[in-house]
């Protein structure tokens, strides 16, 4: 079983399908079949949650099911938790 | 998958349903009571209380007179008592539903008062409940169905899974001549270039645009921040969704992978054909469905994901989750468990073939999570204040 689903290979971060620990080395895979990377994840990442898989800096857009899911207001390490802390919409 | 049939109740107007509800419905807020007292009296009928219908005017009054003679007109409805203060906006409803051939009979209370009111009303809604007791299932097909989804209390195993299992019914459905709605409006947003994208016509594309542009200017018009736990949601954020952005393009899984839409529909205004059509709704998940369920859809398909307990009165909510702690602690609310797509153990495409079947048994008369547990949510959207 893997740890966490990618929705497309341009996604800049996987979906954890388990309750990731801290330290823990974790391996997604992609819906549609391709390579998807091996990462150690730096925090925990409940069931659901986003872990970034690589580095993001403010200002950066992060990149889901191959779309715009908003930009990056604060500096995100591979393998760290991305949510509404240092991700925010473009939108509203 | 091969099924293409299931028992209905076919109507006098020749649609179908799959309920078979003597309704009792109020006109306005003040006709509740009375209505509740019939349905206490009168066993086997369904009263339908709500907020609203007074003062009421403009395009806001067309939307109230279409949802009510829309629900009253719904095929689930074999028969309707409709109660309201006065007599003319009460005929009004009545000769709106008359219209689809079905039973229905109105009561207005001035003039009258509450008790006499409903001993005439329980003496008319116990006769339609034996005439409707004796209405046979008829063998329908599956292009007679008019589907409606949406999803609720979202989070990220709902893009994963359970919606696009519902646009693979979508798929499936839709190629056998059924018809299908989907809407939430605003719910759309940073993934409307792929909706737009998914019109049968550049015509159409151009009338979802506009629709969804007028919401959002209607957001940004009354907004106070970044409407960042009303849109998504406090519970869709609990489930890791963090913008509309991420919320919009796990959405609009359900409209499936192959299927055009045909059309843009306003506010529970009926399809005039078969296929997939876009209303524009609410996300608030009963009063989304309330608005379908007057369009004349007749079952609802609803992904969740941290456990949105959705019923409607008429319409029968079918709910699937994809979230494994949504389906073992909430077991109850959950029809189908598509968490077996997160650990990898099913495809989209089973998924979507489990789902099918689940909703022809729904059809043939099993009773939803929802409706056994009782979750009755009738809510009018209402665009403004009253006069």
């Amino acid at each position: 079983m893997k740890e966490f689903l990618m929705h497309d290979a341009k996604d800049g971060v996987g979906v954890a399908v388990v309750d990731i620990k801290a330290g823990q080395e974790v391996q997604g895979v992609a819906l549609h079949g391709q390579a998807a990377p091996r990462v150690k994840a730096l925090m925990e990442i409940p069931l659901g949650h986003k872990i970034a898989l690589r580095d993001f800096q403010p200002g950066d857009t992060i990149i889901k099911y191959g779309c715009d899911i908003g930009k990056v207001v604060a500096p995100i390490k591979t393998g760290e938790h991305v949510h509404v802390h240092n991700l925010k919409t473009k939108r509203w | 998958m091969g099924i293409s049939s299931f028992k209905g109740f076919r109507r006098e107007n020749g649609r179908v349903g799959i309920r078979n509800h003597v309704v009792i419905l109020p006109v306005d807020d003040i006709s509740n009571a009375a209505c509740e007292a019939v349905a206490s009296n009168i066993k086997g009928t369904l009263a339908l209380p709500h907020a609203y219908g007074r003062l009421q005017f403009g395009e806001d009054l067309e939307l109230f007179f279409r949802t009510m003679i829309g629900t009253g007109a719904n095929p689930n409805v074999a028969a309707c008592v409709v109660i309201g203060i006065e007599p003319g906006w009460t005929q009004r409803i009545v000769d709106g539903i008359a219209k689809t051939g079905k039973p229905v009979t109105g009561f207005s209370i001035e003039r009258h008062g509450d008790i006499k009111t409903i001993a005439a009303a329980s003496i008319k809604a116990k006769e339609y409940v034996h005439w409707a007791s004796e209405l046979q299932r008829e063998d329908c097909g599956i292009d007679e169905l008019y589907i409606s989804v949406k999803c609720g209390e979202s989070d990220t195993t709902t893009g994963l899974g359970s919606c696009p299992a519902v646009g693979n019914v979508i798929d499936k459905t839709v190629a056998q001549g059924s018809t299908a709605s989907f809407g939430e409006t605003s719910e759309l947003t940073g993934g409307e270039h792929i909706v737009k994208s998914k019109a049968a016509t550049p015509q159409i594309a151009e009338a979802f645009m506009k629709v969804w542009s007028s919401y959002t200017e209607m957001i940004f018009k009354e907004k106070t921040d970044d409407l960042s736990e009303s849109q998504p949601t406090k519970g869709n954020i609990r489930g890791g969704l963090t913008t509309i952005e991420e919320k919009a393009l796990g959405n609009i899984e359900k409209l499936g992978k192959k299927t055009k839409f045909v059309g843009v529909l306003k506010p529970a205004e009926a399809p005039s054909g078969k296929g997939l059509w876009f209303m524009d709704t609410s996300s608030a998940a009963a009063e989304a469905i309330t608005l379908w369920a007057a369009s004349g859809a007749v079952v609802h398909l609803f992904p969740t994901g941290q456990g949105n307990v959705i019923g409607n009165p008429i319409e029968p909510v079918i709910k699937l989750s994809a979230n494994p702690v949504t389906c073992s602690t909430m077991s109850e609310h959950i029809d189908l468990d598509v968490s077996a797509i997160l650990r990898g153990e099913m495809s989209v495409d089973q998924a979507g073939d489990k789902l099918l079947e689940m909703m022809v048994r729904t059809c043939n008369g099993r009773l939803t999570a929802a409706e056994v547990l009782g979750h009755r949510e009738f809510v009018l959207t209402k665009l403004y204040r009253s006069a």
